[in-house]
């Protein structure tokens, strides 16, 4: 029964937090692109545009619900629920601190120990493409289809490269958990200093998984006006909006896990503090991570132009994919040397 | 052959092309023009331009008006560059009524147009950068437009739609603000555009996405009437300020820059480099800015000081003639180019020697442009119709008139 009621609680506190997160990195974004763009960002919704977020949200509750005639109805609406759902889903097996011991009890802030963490969390992202495949499908628009058509493309192109980067760091770790990922990085040992040009590999995986620039031509507005979303509006259009933060949030915390210590930061454990201040600690530093990572993203984003579809392929099978074989089997190398 | 078998050859297979209709409310196209694609997946196979959506009807419109009412309607025309399109036209009137201008008023018309001729450029290459995804560098670039429009308006009391100029020179003089402005403007203009350069010139994404996008040859662009920066581009180097100098534009020291192979990211770095031809010519104007007076001295064309037409019975007749438009044009044929921001804008002005002209063609380089664009864009990609079209500058107010 206690266990229920952790379990449950904290699926909620990951849901919320994801869910405001991602709803205030789209301040972010703006008042960063305000930033960067010599201008203000939002900043009449609340002191320093605080209240935007909601205010969008808002708006988008309760605009009117427009489907094309044309559209195949149930199709439609399977689209943003599928694309939402998918990037709730993979914040399940990330561990966002140490054990918290309360009562003698121990608590794990990871919903779900999964023995193949990793491997959950590639079979939930190469879902997500699904949702947009739907949606850009269902909406009967040259347009849309086109997006979902890049949309699938790409994704497909960039699990291959993906994977294989995420092989050389299991074969390192000789770990698919997530949790056991996390604890070998104790210290300074992160698997970016070992795993340079792996986590580069992820890193532009993980931008083209998002359909992050320079990797968003699914939407691409300038040439395909909204692309697989052009002809959504309401909250459906907002679940697709609202589902590239929670995949962006998602991905930098799977980065920051994978690559970049998890929850760990050098020298926690000498500072000798007791089990719950680490564990709140622990968590407070993976959060500065990701948001570094949202940063990164954004930063991206706001500066760089995006590629043609034929060179983001070729970027992907010609480069990225030759590269992560190469990274492969020199990791393979090492590992057969070190003995 | 046995006749079981049949071969099929990738060419008899009747394969289906999709119509995609870019435009005429499409984000890429900054304005309203249609373009009907045939479409195998990304690949353009072929289009088809549908224009008139906006047409203004401003010819025949001009037919109705006197001389000094046309400037306004050719605001309307390529309006990132209207006063040039304001001069232009004044330059026509003046070439009918045979009006010397004096060389302060036209030195003051180089700074001006030239300034027009940045501000258009600035938005030309910032827009392809905005088309292939980067919208930062276009903002920055917004913030020198901004200071340019700042200059109009100090100047005419106008932004966007300027009429600037009258016939026969300026409404008035550049104040001491205007100077101070274009000086400022000068020195924080360098270092925006190299700024810009910066973000995109040697940026390898983009790099990848104009170079040998929809190019032209220079035989196909001149057949089809290419001029300015696209012709230019094109490895051709006609520029009307140098092959038939208006507005003393002989006095001025600058390159005609040209590209190669006629593509995207020629016709960017052409741009590029005329602003900083532009930015050369003003510092030039604006230092040896002669003395004199903003008008001509010529009554038929002039209005009066104001106080005269209250006090003189001389002067109260040719303000109410002039503004009525009852003073008669020469008879007469002329046509008259300047260099415009995308090409050579002329007017050919025929006059039966009455108060409004007789016919009034403009020639706008966007019509001419937007012929070629089919054939510059096919075979390529979704992508490259995109950025092809924003490299060419065509602008809907001027393609429609």
């Amino acid at each position: 029964m206690l266990f229920l009621v952790y379990k449950l609680t904290l699926i909620t506190v990951i849901l919320l937090v994801s869910l405001g997160i991602a709803m205030y990195a789209t301040l972010l974004e703006r008042k960063f692109a305000g930033f960067l763009q010599d201008r203000y960002g939002p900043d009449r919704a609340g002191k320093w545009g605080l209240l935007q977020p909601l205010a969008d949200g808002g708006k988008l509750f309760f605009k009117e619900e427009y489907m094309p005639n044309t559209a195949d109805k149930f199709l439609y609406i399977l689209g943003p629920c599928l694309t939402m759902l998918v990037a709730l889903l993979t914040s399940a097996v990330i561990p966002w601190g140490p054990p918290l011991v309360i009562g003698g009890v121990e608590y794990t802030l990871q919903v779900a120990n999964l023995n193949v963490g990793v491997l959950y969390v590639f079979a939930i992202a190469s879902m997500g493409v699904w949702g947009i495949m739907i949606g850009g499908w269902a909406s009967n628009n040259k347009y849309s289809l086109m997006g979902a058509i890049r949309a699938s493309s790409q994704m497909i192109s960039y699990e291959l490269a993906m994977g294989l980067s995420i092989a050389a760091l299991i074969m390192m770790m000789g770990s698919v958990s997530l949790n056991e990922i996390v604890a070998q990085q104790q210290g300074w040992h992160w698997n970016v200093i070992y795993q340079p040009i792996g986590f580069l590999i992820f890193f532009i995986c993980a931008l083209a998984e998002t359909n992050r620039h320079p990797f968003d031509l699914p939407e691409c507005e300038t040439e395909l006006i909204g692309g697989y979303h052009t002809e959504y509006s309401s909250m459906k259009l907002g679940f697709y909006l609202f589902a590239e933060y929670i995949n962006m949030f998602v991905s930098s915390a799977v980065l920051a896990t994978l690559y970049f210590g998890g929850y760990h930061f050098p020298f926690i454990g000498r500072l000798g503090l007791s089990p719950n201040v680490a564990a709140i600690l622990g968590m407070v530093i993976l959060f500065a991570k990701i948001i570094g990572f949202i940063l990164l993203f954004m930063w991206i984003r706001w500066t760089l132009p995006r590629f043609r579809y034929d060179q983001l392929m070729r970027l992907g099978w010609k480069i990225l994919l030759p590269l992560a074989l190469l990274n492969l089997a020199v990791t393979g190398i090492f590992i057969l040397l070190k003995g | 052959m046995n006749e079981n078998y049949t071969v099929i050859h990738p060419e008899d297979i009747d394969k289906q092309y999709t119509t995609l209709n870019l435009g005429p409310t499409h984000p890429a196209t900054h304005g309203i023009f249609q373009n009907v694609l045939t479409m195998d997946g990304e690949k353009v196979i072929d289009s088809e331009q549908t224009i008139g959506y906006i047409h203004r009807a401003f010819e025949k419109i001009a037919e109705h008006r006197p001389y000094y009412q046309i400037t306004p309607l050719t605001d309307r025309l390529n309006y990132c560059s209207s006063p040039i399109n304001n001069i232009g036209y004044q330059l026509t009137v003046e070439k009918l009524l045979g009006i010397k201008t004096n060389k302060r008023i036209d030195y003051m018309r180089v700074i001006i147009m030239e300034l027009a001729r940045i501000a258009d450029h600035l938005v030309c290459n910032s827009v392809i950068g905005v088309d292939t995804g980067a919208l930062t560098g276009f903002v920055y670039i917004f913030q020198e437009r901004e200071f340019i429009y700042e200059i109009y308006e100090e100047m005419c009391g106008a932004r966007l739609t300027t009429n600037i100029g009258r016939i026969g020179g300026f409404e008035r003089d550049f104040s001491p603000k205007v100077i101070e402005k274009i000086r400022e403007f000068i020195k924080r203009f360098e270092k925006a555009l190299i700024e810009f350069e910066n973000l995109l010139l040697r940026n390898r994404i983009f790099m990848d996405r104009t170079i040998k996008v929809g190019p032209i040859s220079a035989e196909r662009a001149i057949s089809y009437g290419f001029t300015g920066p696209n012709l230019r581009a094109a490895g051709v180097d006609y520029d009307v300020r140098v092959f038939s100098p208006y507005c003393s534009y002989e006095d001025f020291d600058f390159i005609i820059p040209v590209g190669t192979h006629g593509d995207t990211y020629d016709r960017f770095c052409v741009r590029q480099t005329e602003m900083w031809e532009s930015l050369k010519i003003i510092k030039a104007a604006l230092e040896n800015l002669p003395e004199g007076k903003h008008l001509v001295d010529d009554p038929y064309v002039v209005l009066p000081e104001k106080e005269k037409v209250y006090s003189k019975m001389e002067a109260l007749i040719y303000h109410f003639k002039i503004v009525m438009g009852e003073i008669d044009a020469p008879k007469g044929e002329v046509y008259h180019s300047v260099e415009g921001g995308n090409g050579e804008l002329g007017f050919y002005l025929v006059s039966e020697g009455e108060r409004s002209p007789f016919r009034l063609h403009f020639r706008r380089p966007c019509f001419i442009y937007y012929q070629a664009y089919p054939e510059m864009i096919r075979g390529g990609m979704l992508s490259d119709a995109i950025i092809t079209m924003s490299s060419m500058n065509v602008i809907a107010g001027e393609l429609d008139c």
